[in-house]
């Protein structure tokens, strides 16, 4: 760098327009080191973060939600997946029928209510993608487009999703959503595309990123219910363990036996 | 036994050009449907996160089960040697193949990226009955040309029968896949049942011949080539056959599914309070499909009638698509039973359907592609017979038959 600037200096004299040619190429070579740069600094930045680890099984993310303590008519946490996951940012598209519009946009939690038949009893509940051991939907994805990661989160691999909706017909918890329209707003932690699907990934960056926690769940513990409560199936000291040791609980459809991550209590 | 001779088919060119230019319409409808359904999204259809699967697969579906058993006669012909199919054989493989591509074209162009396509013939996942499907189709395809080439080469004749075995077995296992894309579906409750493989069997066996006899009937009227009574006789008798085994495994279903009291409140609303699928289930699928054929098939009087026969064959397959949608969408409206003993009161949002019975009304341009897959078929078929030797000059009963005499009417051949 030194004996360029030092060739530029002495070489003024020969004429402007080699100064100049020498002067532009010093500036372009300015240029890429300040465009480069910041993208070393993040690399390393990067290679320092703990998405440079492998996902592995020492953990199973998982959650155990008490209907007891969701509250009627609160929607806290399904509002705080849809800003997480940038699924407020959906658009309906203008000649969309609004009512089918509903059934058509991506959902990845919802609130269920129900009755039960014979006491009348009504229980209130989060529901997402149960996160099974043996998730029906990675059976039958004919890409492997829809896998599960090693800490047993079930997500969609957008890349080589063909949007063939097998996954849909194979889910018993209707967790899946496929994108119906052209999606102009995304964010890139959800990248969100028409013709694939795509369901609820226990907020995977977060994980990714080393922060234990989900956005339902950090917005019920807000709202002071605490119905959520997520941490590592694998953990026998974590609050989850804790948790489910504590308190009866079931699986949804557990009859079918897939073992799901996320688990009910009083219901 | 007379030599058959195959002929190119001599339609009169203003009617054939008129044909074609018919066919071609309706392709290019269903291409420009596509076109606008990939463009917008699925949106536009009306297919819900409830009802993933609409109008396209009924067709889709209903093609492939149908190119499995239109393969019947070439079967029958060449495998367990009944002399009197094997001039009936080539159109058979023709058909066949020409219905298996405008199935999985419907298929293609009805995934969310089609243009993934590549995607799903290079990353495989082998737990899945669809990846199987997808080997299973496109091998059909190439086994079906295969088959065409040893009946109609010299040198290829000697494997007819061995390629003939192959292709069987290939082919009911095509089908046995095709049903298991919904019986190993554990969490419906109208699917979850081994018995919709063979059922998808028998339907395969009915459909595919059906569309057989009809596009044969109006091959062979279109330049007054003759078929025998006999003949006629044969292969009505047989699409008898097949629709009644339909019925039996429809019924068998039914029963499986009556039978235990998990199962209550689907069959409810198939049989009874389900609206548009229970008649679809009644009027479409049991009396159209099967009811009505079968009378017309083993009436003393109407089945001597050509055109009753015709009709019959057309309400097979009227019946057939009417099965297909009892099957698919009516399996998919119904709601997946999460909450045994509980009523759902609220399913997220209004219009996010949980618990209750999805809506679902098929939207044009879905109609369109569906019928554009049919008329990929029938394309091929007609172009195919046009072009080169597929169909038999004379299906006169003496002809394919050595033990009958030559009838009274004179035949084209002979005069």
């Amino acid at each position: 760098m030194n004996e360029n600037t030092n060739a530029t200096e002495q070489r003024v004299p020969d004429g402007l327009a080699d100064a100049g040619r020498r002067s532009f190429l010093g500036s372009a070579a300015g240029i890429g080191a300040a465009a480069v740069a910041p993208g070393v600094v993040l690399h390393t930045v990067a290679n320092a973060a703990p998405r440079t680890t492998p996902v592995d099984d020492s953990h199973r993310w998982g959650m155990l939600v008490d209907t007891a303590k969701c509250a009627e008519g609160c929607s806290a946490c399904v509002d705080a997946c849809e800003v997480e996951n940038g699924l407020d940012l959906q658009d309906m598209p203008e000649d969309a029928d609004p009512i089918k519009w509903e059934n058509q946009r991506a959902t990845w939690i919802r609130k269920v209510k129900l009755q039960d038949n014979q006491s009348g009893r009504v229980t209130n509940l989060p529901l997402m993608c149960q996160h099974c051991e043996h998730p029906p939907c990675v059976d039958v994805c004919p890409t492997g487009a829809s896998f599960k990661r090693a800490d047993g989160i079930v997500m969609v691999d957008r890349h080589i999703c063909i949007g063939c909706r097998y996954c849909m017909m194979a889910c018993p918890y209707k967790a899946r959503s496929f994108i119906h329209e052209v999606v102009e707003r995304k964010l890139t932690r959800a990248p969100r595309g028409k013709g694939c699907v795509e369901s609820c990934n226990l907020c995977a960056h977060r994980l990714d990123d080393g922060e234990i926690s989900t956005a339902c769940a950090d917005a019920c513990a807000a709202e002071g219910h605490q119905a959520i409560i997520f941490g590592d199936l694998k953990d026998p000291n974590g609050p989850l363990r804790k948790a489910l040791g504590e308190t009866s609980n079931r699986q949804i459809r557990q009859d079918l036996g897939l073992n799901t991550g996320v688990r009910y209590a009083n219901l | 036994m007379h030599r058959i001779v195959y002929r190119e088919w001599r339609l009169e060119p203003s009617k054939y050009w008129g044909l074609i230019a018919i066919l071609g319409a309706i392709v290019a409808a269903g291409g420009a449907a596509a076109l606008y359904m990939e463009h917008h999204g699925h949106y536009v259809t009306g297919m819900t996160n409830s009802v993933v699967w609409g109008t396209p697969h009924v067709f889709a579906v209903f093609l492939v089960v149908a190119a499995s058993g239109a393969l019947n006669v070439a079967t029958v012909g060449s495998v367990f040697g009944r002399f009197a199919y094997k001039p009936m054989a080539r159109l058979s493989g023709l058909l066949a193949a020409a219905l298996m591509v405008g199935g999985l074209l419907i298929v293609v162009l009805d995934l969310g990226r089609p243009d993934r396509l590549v995607v799903s013939m290079t990353t495989y996942n082998f737990s899945s009955v669809f990846a199987w499907n997808i080997l299973f189709y496109t091998g059909f395809i190439a086994i079906v040309i295969g088959y065409l080439w040893t009946m109609a080469e010299r040198k290829g004749n000697p494997y007819t029968k061995p390629v003939g075995v192959f292709a069987m077995v290939w082919r009911l296992s095509l089908t046995t896949l095709t049903g298991s894309i919904f019986g190993f579906l554990v969490a419906r409750q109208a699917y979850d049942t081994a018995i919709l493989a063979p059922m998808f069997i028998a339907m395969s066996l009915a459909y595919g011949f059906a569309i057989y006899m009809l596009v044969m009937m109006f091959a062979f009227e279109g330049d007054r080539r003759p078929i025998g009574p006999e003949a006629m006789k044969r292969m009505k008798n047989l699409l008898g056959l097949f629709v009644a085994v339909v019925l039996y495994f429809t019924l068998i279903y039914h029963l499986t599914k009556l039978y235990g009291a998990k199962n209550d409140a689907v069959e409810h609303f198939i049989l009874i309070g389900g609206g548009i699928y229970t008649l679809m289930f009644w009027f479409g699928w049991i009396l159209i499909g099967c009811l009505v054929p079968m009378g017309i098939i083993f009436h003393p009087v109407l089945s001597q009638s050509r055109d009753w026969i015709a009709a019959a064959a057309g309400l097979v397959i009227v019946g057939g698509l009417a099965a297909m949608y009892v099957i698919i969408i009516g399996s998919q409206a119904y709601p997946i039973e999460m909450f045994p003993g509980k009523t759902v009161l609220e399913f997220g949002t209004a219009g996010d359907i949980g618990g209750a019975v999805a809506a679902y009304t098929p939207s044009i341009p879905e109609i369109i592609l569906g019928v554009g897959g049919l008329g990929v078929a029938m394309l091929i078929t007609a172009v195919g017979i046009r072009v080169l030797q597929f169909l038999p000059e004379s299906l006169a009963d003496h002809i394919v038959d050595p033990h009958m005499k030559p009838e009274p009417v004179a035949e084209p051949e002979l005069v």
